[in-house]
């Protein structure tokens, strides 16, 4: 396969579409590595447009691991726009990498994040401008291995037969693994052709291949059963155990074209137990690790000054967990005082301390908007769903953060989860009535805001709702209609209350692919040879065009969408995704399942941080631990500062 | 941790060190980064000056920025070899070491070719239709605008334009040059974000000629180079335009999209032929 840079052929393309720039790499923090001296030479691909896969925080993690390794190159590719994609079809120019413009087929790897199930489509057309067949058993050893990671990625199914392998869990170790898969296959010569070297992935990584899926008449799986010898009936996921020792990304990549998230972000733990049952990546990244306050200020301070960025976010599931997010936030914004470099904490659990954090982090800056997430209306809702929130606590909380100077309030929610009714979902429109009541009394202003945002819930794999009906779209909008309209007949604070929502016909689509199995990937082709692309753009999205696929793609089998999505499963049943292993146990989770819908009430699960373990199973499953602090260090803002001037 | 500052917002926001220096920055827009917008650059130049570590000042007010200025940026796709910014420092620095450090800082394509002290009386390229400077810095004056009340005394009239036009002729373009040169108007139209408008294409133009080398830029195919005077009009006449009415009215279409650079922007006397000559 031939490496050179398609450019030329596709400089002439780029005036006549929009946002131009994102083709054509070059960007601060990019890495371009001589090719003919890397033995192993990966393209990561995030399958959705540049500005919202650049700022991916696993690509670019992974991006800066591989081109640290000597004899290792590592460029980028992401979707293209329809616009382009026409004139590449047209004009014959073939998915790029945007480092380099080298074809994504002259590569040994393509890597895959998927972030989220709506771009499987996206997939299928990066593989199909690669010129890389959409069907993984059509691939020759000429052909780049198609691995798939991110949190959609523990339930691959419905996208098995496009992939060759697929790693569960952290990428960190794995890919460098994989790496040295391939380069000593190589080296050997390629022994037994593509079948060889996915023989040798297969004990770190699922190859689809390798597995048969049987049916029972009635349409649920009968069996998940290997088909060659030495591969293992099932594949567990990986696990970074010491996150201080890979403090990545250390000089992210800065963008010349615009996206969607403007800033170093430092994740500061991974993995999250507080429980709550909708959560899939609260489940999959068990256990808890952190990060230290000391090698959070050290990514702050490199971070800043290899990118230029003037705002820092501290990431994870619930950063106002970490056990020390008190002396960062004090240490931070000691450090970072006067330098016009912004702090923020993306966390939304309802808290009055998160508040004061965030008044920490935004001492020297503008209090615009703070957001929580109740994700459930009323007290019975959220005892559902395991988010011990009650009405009081979030009282309180967002009276702190008016009468602390912040304006406007956004509330998350969601709508249609287990057990829910009508009332659960207007309980939100009583609810925002007191948060505006109690924040013009907190304030003494009348301009505060309060935004209501919701959208339909979607039943996960590796959760306690893996086996959930999910609530049909009709009651979702319904519900959704009835909201809107209580939040816009009253007239003392229905001005001062913002509502946003997602429909629910989306969410089944998401739904199927979410807990589909392999038959869905007909679905899939089907859809995307209709022309599905950036299905998680609203512009683009076509519920009519997915349910008609899904009708003739699913027309000889005793299964439909309403099948994948609307019905609940028991026990005995298998689940398409019962032979990857993210380490939960199986009756901990339908255990967590019955208990949530219990006649009686929920039952609540603490988190195992500061009450005993209830055994998920996790740590036992794969030899990990929680990894917490204090570590009684502080930040020296001597040493980290100053920002400017610093060479 | 503190407590929350009851006076909310505005209360804790620390005073800005104010500006001492003006620095006027002469730089590029080539190769893959003519596909930049006047705002992706604007956003390369926020974060270049950072890593940097130069002493920008800021706008004061809840959300600061630094004091950038911009004159009017060519559009995305065109490239450029005179595009102007001025810097407001904290602290004074010698203006080549400033260039040094900022061009390290920046990606390759947009690159910085000269870093001068900005004129007190009146910077060389502050002012005029096209050249009104757009900053977010915040302030009413440019930097080194003459004064209170005064309008900057020397300002950029003018654009020289380089422009490849794949697949034409040179012999062709010439005729149709030739032809364009003694039209008393052109009327082209072109599409805006305010519906379609309609400009006279002819009038912007002070001189064009085709360049004489042949000049292969794409495979074997020919490809003709004009370069053309543009004066800076209210409604601005581009490159564009002008290539609009030579394919209507002279059949001239490239077999690629142009590309187009603008060599130098200044005073229209400095940048015309017969004054040089």
């Amino acid at each position: 396969m031939p490496a050179e840079s398609v450019y030329p052929a596709l400089e002439p393309l780029l005036p006549r579409v929009r946002k131009p720039v994102q083709y054509v790499g070059g960007e601060v923090g990019s890495v371009t590595k001589d090719w003919d001296s890397a033995e192993v030479r990966w393209a990561l691909c995030y399958p959705d447009a540049y500005e919202v896969g650049l700022p991916n925080q696993g690509v670019q993690i992974l991006y800066e691991v591989l081109n640290e390794r000597p004899g290792v190159l590592a460029e980028r590719t992401y979707a293209v726009f329809p616009d382009l994609e026409a004139l590449m079809r047209e004009h014959q120019v073939p998915q790029f990498t945007v480092d380099t413009h080298r074809p994504v087929c002259a590569f040994d790897a393509l890597g895959v994040s998927f972030a989220t199930e709506m771009a499987y489509t996206n997939l299928l057309t990066v593989l199909d401008l690669a010129g890389i067949p959409l069907i993984s058993a059509e691939r020759t050893v000429a052909h780049p291995l198609v691995i798939a990671g991110g949190h959609a990625a523990f339930n691959p199914e419905p996208v098995a037969e496009f992939l060759d392998a697929v790693v569960l869990g952290d990428g960190e170790q794995a890919v460098l693994t994989i790496t040295d898969l391939i380069r000593d296959w190589k080296r050997a010569g390629q022994p037994g052709g593509r079948d060889g070297l996915l023989l040798r992935l297969a004990t770190i990584a699922y190859v689809p291949r390798f597995y048969d899926v049987s049916y029972h008449p009635d349409g649920r799986i009968s069996n998940v059963t290997p088909n060659r010898q030495g591969v293992p009936s099932t594949v567990s996921k990986h696990t970074v155990m010491d996150l201080d020792a890979w403090p990545y990304p250390r000089a992210p990549i800065v963008p010349v074209a615009e996206t969607v998230h403007e800033r170093y972000s430092v994740e500061i733990f991974r993995g999250c137990t507080r429980g709550c049952r909708f959560c899939q990546a609260g489940m999959i990244t068990r256990p808890v690790r952190e990060r230290s306050i000391t090698t959070i200020g050290e990514m702050v301070a490199g971070g800043l000054a290899a990118s230029g960025f003037d705002e820092v976010g501290l990431l994870s599931l619930s950063s106002a967990d970490h056990s020390e997010i008190n002396e960062i936030a004090v240490d931070l914004a000691d450090c970072y005082e006067g330098t016009n470099v912004g702090l923020s904490l993306p966390s939304t659990r309802v808290d009055a301390f998160n508040v004061t954090l965030a008044n920490e982090l935004s001492r020297n800056g503008r209090r615009s908007g703070l957001t929580f997430a109740p994700e459930g209306g009323s007290e019975r809702m959220r005892r559902v769903i395991n988010k011990m929130v009650t009405e009081e606590d979030l009282i309180r909380t967002v009276s702190t953060a008016y009468s602390s100077g912040w304006r406007q309030v956004k509330l998350y929610f969601m709508c249609g989860l287990p057990t829910e009714t009508d009332d659960d979902v207007l309980a939100i429109a009583a609810l925002a009535r007191r948060v505006i009541a109690a924040g013009r009394e907190a304030s003494g202003r009348r301009d505060i805001r309060c935004t209501v945002s919701i959208g339909a819930f979607v039943p996960k794999p590796h959760t306690p709702f893996q086996w959930a009906a999910q609530c049909a779209p009709e009651v979702v909008d319904a519900r959704l209609r009835a909201l809107g309209g209580a939040l816009r007949a009253d007239r003392a604070y229905g001005k001062s209350i913002g509502f946003r929502y997602h429909d629910g016909q989306p969410g089944i689509i998401e739904g199927l692919l979410s807990r589909g199995d392999r038959r869905v990937s007909r679905v899939i082709l089907a859809a995307w040879r209709d022309g599905a692309r950036f299905d998680g753009w609203s512009e683009h999205f076509s519920y009519e065009r997915w349910t008609r696929c899904a009708e003739s793609a699913l027309a000889n089998d005793p299964v439909d969408v309403e099948w994948y999505t609307t019905r609940e499963r028991d026990y005995a049943e298998v689940l398409p995704w019962d032979h990857l292993d993210a380490g939960l146990d199986r009756d901990w989770l339908w255990q967590d399942w019955q208990d949530s819908i219990a006649p009686g009430g929920a039952a609540e699960v603490e988190d195992c941080r500061w009450t005993p373990c209830y055994e998920c199973g996790v740590c036992s499953a794969m030899g990990t631990e929680i990894q917490v602090g204090p570590t009684g260090e502080r930040l020296d803002g001597r040493r980290l500062l100053p920002v400017v001037g610093r060479r | 941790m503190a407590e929350p500052d009851p006076r909310g917002p505005s209360g804790s926001r620390p005073a800005q060190p104010p500006a001492v220096q003006h620095l006027v920055v002469r730089y590029a827009k080539r190769g893959k980064m003519r596909f930049a917008s006047q705002l992706d650059v604007a956003r390369v130049f926020e974060r270049g000056v950072r890593r940097a570590g130069l002493p920008i000042a800021y706008s004061a007010g809840y959300t600061p920025h630094p004091k950038i200025s911009y004159t009017g940026g060519v559009p995305t796709g065109v490239a450029s070899e005179a595009e102007y910014l001025s810097l407001a420092l904290t602290s004074r620095q010698a203006a080549t070491q400033v260039g040094q450090r900022l061009s390290a800082a920046l990606p390759d394509g947009i690159d910085v070719i000269d870093v001068t002290e900005a004129d007190p009386k009146g910077g060389p390229l502050w002012g005029g239709p096209e050249g009104s400077p757009r900053g977010s810095g915040g302030e009413g004056s440019p930097p080194g605008s003459g004064g209170p009340g005064g309008s900057p005394p020397r300002t950029s009239t003018a654009s020289t334009w380089r422009v490849e036009l794949p697949g034409v002729e040179p012999s062709a373009a010439a005729r149709a040059v030739a032809g364009f040169l003694t039209l008393g108007e052109a009327l082209v139209e072109r599409r805006t974000d305010k519906g379609v408008r309609s400009l006279d294409a002819r009038a912007a133009v002070v001189e064009m000629d085709v360049l004489a080398q042949r000049v292969v830029v794409t495979g074997l195919e020919d490809c003709a180079i004009l370069r053309m005077v543009v004066l800076h009009t209210v409604p601005a006449v581009r490159p564009e335009d002008v290539l609009t009415a030579l394919r209507q009215r002279y059949d001239l279409v490239p077999s690629a999209p142009p590309v187009t650079t603008r060599l130098a922007q200044g005073p229209l006397a400095l940048l015309t032929q017969r004054s040089a000559s």
